[in-house]
C-alpha cells in the first residue's frame, strides 16, 4: 500500500539523517568510506572526461607551439590570476564548511557555504568579462573569427584551434561550477534546516570533494591557457 | 583509519597560504625565460607547480592523506589512467613523421 511505502521511505530518511548504521554495513567507518569512495570513483571518470580535452590540447600545442603562445598572450593574465586566487579561496571556505559540519558548528555551516557560493559567483562573473573581451576581439571561433588584422589563413586556423580549446575547456569547467553552485544552494537549504551534524554530514563532504576537484581542473587550466611563454 | 579524522582549520589555512604562494610563483616563472636552459623548461616548471598544488588540494582539502588505502588506490588510478592516455597517444603522434 502506498502509505506504507511512504512510511518506509520516511523511516529510511530519518535513519540516514541521524547517521545510524545501515544494514548492509558493519561499522560507521565503513559506511562513510563507501560514500566517499563512490564519490572518488565518479571523480576518476571526471578526470578522464577532462583528460580527453587535455590530451587534445597537448597534441595541438606540441604541433603549433608558436601560435599557441601568441594566442595565449592575447588573454588577460590579470583576470586569470585573480580567478585562480578566488577559486582557491572558495576551496578554503568549502573545506571550512566541511570542518564546521564535522565539528558540530551548525551556525557556521551556512556562512561558509554562502562564502563559497559568493566566490564561485565572482569567478563566473570574471569569466564572463573574459568571454566578452574575446567576443569584442573577434576571438570566438566561427565565421567572424580574426586573430589579428592581416593574419594569414594558416595563422587564423591554428589560432582558432587554441581558442576552440580555450572555450571548450573553460566552458566545461564553468558548467561544472554552475552545477556546483546548484549543489551548494541545496546544501545551504539543508544546513539552514539544521540537517548536518557530526554524525551525519556526508552531503557536505561529497559536494566538497566535487568542488575541490573543479578547483584542481582550474589549477591546470590556468598555466596551460594563460601562461604559455609569457616572457 | 580506525576513527573519523577531522582536519583542523589551521591546516586548511596553511594549505591555502601555500597554494597562494605557488600561484604567485607560477605567474612569476612564466614571465622568466627558462627555455634557454632547455626547450620546454617553462612548461615543465608550470606543470610541476600545478601538480604540486593539485597534490596539496587532494591530500588536505580532499582528505586524501587521511583516507583509507582503498580510497587512495582509486585516487592514484585516476592519475595512472590519465598518464596512460597521454603517454600512449603522444608516443604515437610524435613518432608518425616517417617521410
Amino acid at each position: 500500500m502506498v502509505w506504507q511505502v511512504t512510511e518506509q521511505v520516511e523511516e529510511e530518511r530519518r535513519v540516514h539523517r541521524t547517521g545510524e548504521l545501515f544494514g548492509q554495513f558493519e561499522t560507521m567507518d565503513q559506511q562513510r568510506e563507501s560514500a566517499s569512495l563512490g564519490m572518488w570513483v565518479f571523480l576518476v571518470t571526471e578526470v578522464l572526461f577532462f583528460g580527453g580535452m587535455f590530451m587534445t590540447y597537448t597534441l595541438n600545442r606540441s604541433t603549433y607551439p608558436g601560435i599557441f603562445a601568441e594566442a595565449s598572450r592575447s588573454i588577460r593574465l590579470s583576470l586569470g590570476a585573480i580567478n585562480t586566487v578566488v577559486l582557491i579561496g572558495s576551496s578554503l571556505t568549502m573545506a571550512m564548511a566541511v570542518w564546521a559540519s564535522q565539528a558540530g558548528k551548525k551556525k557556521l555551516i551556512p556562512l561558509f557555504l554562502i562564502g563559497t557560493l559568493a566566490l564561485g559567483t565572482v569567478f563566473l562573473g570574471i569569466k564572463a568579462v573574459e568571454y566578452h573581451d574575446k567576443y569584442v576581439e573577434h576571438h570566438i571561433p566561427g565565421p567572424s573569427f580574426s586573430f589579428e588584422p592581416g593574419a594569414d589563413v594558416a595563422t587564423n586556423a591554428h589560432a582558432q584551434l587554441f581558442f576552440s580549446l580555450y572555450f571548450a575547456m573553460t566552458g566545461l569547467h564553468a558548467l561544472h561550477m554552475i552545477i556546483g553552485a546548484g549543489l551548494l544552494l541545496w546544501l545551504l537549504r539543508e544546513s539552514l534546516r539544521g540537517r548536518f551534524t557530526p554524525q551525519y554530514n556526508t552531503p557536505v563532504e561529497l559536494v566538497g570533494l566535487y568542488w575541490h576537484f573543479v578547483d584542481i581542473v582550474w589549477i591546470f587550466l590556468f598555466p596551460l591557457l594563460y601562461l604559455i611563454d609569457r616572457h | 583509519m580506525s576513527e573519523h579524522h577531522i582536519v583542523s582549520p589551521k591546516i586548511y589555512f596553511a594549505i591555502f597560504a601555500a597554494l597562494m604562494v605557488c600561484t604567485g610563483l607560477t605567474v612569476w616563472a612564466a614571465e622568466v625565460d627558462l627555455n634557454h636552459i632547455f626547450s620546454g623548461m617553462n612548461v615543465v616548471v608550470a606543470l610541476a607547480i600545478a601538480t604540486f598544488k593539485a597534490a596539496l588540494v587532494v591530500l588536505f582539502f580532499m582528505h586524501g592523506k587521511y583516507s583509507s588505502k582503498r580510497t587512495q588506490m582509486v585516487i592514484i588510478c585516476s592519475v595512472f589512467w590519465l598518464a596512460v592516455m597521454l603517454f600512449m597517444t603522444m608516443s604515437d603522434y610524435l613518432t608518425r613523421a616517417w617521410s
